[in-house]
């Protein structure tokens, strides 16, 4: 065995970034707010969990400031479990997301569940070791995000309110406006990356491929089996669930039947076997309902 | 005529070992079902978590029928989370997590570190020609130690890891602590199919 013709580690590469949310695929990444959570969610087999302070339901109804979760907090479940541990740092807050990156979180949101900080620009995410996800709601904010070097996209959907309407809209935006690039000619595609407001070089590889380059999961609003199977069948490599599982009746067996959705997505059979026996979904509020200037969704740029 | 192999997909990155397959010559299935199986000439353990793997494992009743077909010598190649899969014992396993084993080794899990510590390199790996393969390690175990029928064929050739088994194999089943299948290189999983022509 010979180990003398190797190269030297390097780290925070985009194939580490990228590859870490290609390991979390078809998986369901679980908000937790306590360690007894985060192990419940383990248990349940969430292939990640996302610490927070509190669910996007209990920052909708308690308002407020939502800032970064208390260090303590997130270090308190980083011990709790052997997943990986994700956390959100408010849009364009680049110190929260170094503070996270020294708590050594595996993977920073850049989320509009909390309050924006900065109403112009996002966070520089290349200039972190540890990778992003950041939401969307259709191709050119997603581009845009992958421009500043998130390594995964979620749909944003609308968080907190258990209504899935949100969440089917951005995936099916999303999924129409791919399809859109990859029938376009090439002198299209120019007026194109000006209309996603997007590099051209960027917007040309997703028209070749026929995806983003980077892993695509949704959120927003998923609170059963059936919700999350809808978004894998409308095009997610899985599925983030935030209030969905600990503002519901039985989240143990909610969270795990949630999982067993996410993997056979695509089998009826199997999805009426798991929604069964669980209890209270989440009450939820329609997005209809929710004020316009309350919607998340409409943060970032 | 060409072997089909099938590919673990319970949860994980499963396109891209499909892909890296293919562009390797295999004919390619994905195993959800026990039934899936049966047709497979070798199966492959993808990258992803291997606790959320380990668990499906027992809710669709797939663990009695894999460890079945891998007592009768079915080929097997775990990466990352698979190799974890495939390892006698693991430390820092979470509570209750359960393999499937195979391979006469110890693997410690997140051995490298968090998110953060994870690397890409380049590694001689033994019985793939054409120099160093392109490895990235994402939150990636590495083998403690190994039994005696068990052939090392790469380690950790630079950085603070230096030494560190990163990838074995022992009859016809094999494991890496990297993940081949994210580099568009695909020699590792060429090599796992002539592996599996060989046994058939």
């Amino acid at each position: 065995m010979s180990t003398e013709n190797s190269s030297a580690p390097v780290v925070g590469t985009s194939h580490v970034k990228r590859g870490m949310a290609e390991m979390l695929k078809g998986g369901v990444i679980m908000d937790v707010v306590t360690p007894e959570q985060a192990k419940i969610a383990e248990d349940a087999g969430a292939v990640a969990v996302m610490a927070l302070e509190r669910v996007p339901a209990d920052i909708r109804a308690q308002g407020g400031v939502a800032r970064m979760s208390d260090p303590d907090m997130i270090a308190g479940i980083i011990d709790a479990v052997s997943i990986p541990v994700m956390a959100k740092a408010r849009i364009g807050h680049f110190v929260e997301a170094q503070v996270l990156e020294a708590l050594g979180v595996d993977y920073i949101d850049e989320s509009e569940v909390l309050t924006p900080a900065d109403y112009t620009h996002h966070i520089d995410k290349w200039a972190f070791t540890t990778p992003f996800v950041c939401g969307a709601t259709n191709l050119g904010e997603a581009l845009r995000r992958i421009t500043e070097g998130a390594a995964m996209i979620r749909s944003k959907g609308e968080a907190g309110t258990g209504d899935v309407s949100n969440a089917t809209t951005h995936m099916r935006t999303l999924r129409a406006e791919i399809a859109r690039l990859t029938s376009m000619s090439h002198d299209e595609l120019y007026v194109a990356a000006k209309e996603l407001q997007a590099p051209y070089e960027l917007v040309k590889e997703v028209a070749e491929a026929g995806r983003l380059p980077v892993v695509l999961f949704t959120a927003g609003g998923i609170a059963t089996p059936a919700d999350a199977a809808m978004m894998m069948q409308l095009g997610a490599e899985g599925v983030f669930v935030g209030s969905g599982i600990f503002k519901s009746g039985d989240p143990a067996a909610r969270a795990a039947a949630i999982v067993k959705a996410t993997t056979f997505y695509d089998d009826p059979a199997v999805l009426a076997q798991v929604s069964r026996g669980l209890g209270e979904a989440m009450v939820g509020i329609n997005v209809d309902e929710v004020p316009v200037a309350h919607r998340l969704q409409d943060r970032g740029w | 005529m060409r072997p089909t192999i099938g590919v673990l997909a319970l949860q994980g990155d499963v396109p891209e070992h499909v892909r890296a397959l293919e562009s390797a010559g295999a004919s390619v299935v994905r195993v959800r079902r026990a039934r899936e199986l049966d047709g497979v000439d070798g199966l492959v353990l993808p990258g992803g978590e291997s606790t959320t793997m380990s668990r499906l494992l027992d809710v669709f009743e797939l663990r009695e029928p894999l460890l079945a077909r891998l007592r009768e010598g079915m080929p097997a190649y775990g990466s990352c989370a698979g190799m974890i899969l495939l390892a006698d014992r693991v430390l820092d396993g979470a509570a209750g997590q359960l393999g499937l084993g195979g391979i006469d080794m110890t693997v410690r899990r997140n051995a490298f570190g968090r998110q953060v510590d994870s690397f890409e390199t380049a590694l001689d790996v033994q019985g793939v020609a054409g120099g160093p393969v392109p490895a990235t390690f994402i939150r990636a175990p590495w083998v403690e130690e190994v039994g005696e029928g068990v052939e090392v064929l790469a380690t950790v050739g630079s950085g603070p890891a230096t030494g560190r088994i990163v990838a074995v194999a022992q009859g016809p089943l094999m494991a890496t602590s990297f993940h081949p299948e994210i580099t568009g290189d695909d020699r590792v999983h060429a090599h796992f199919i002539r592996l599996v022509s060989k046994e058939r």
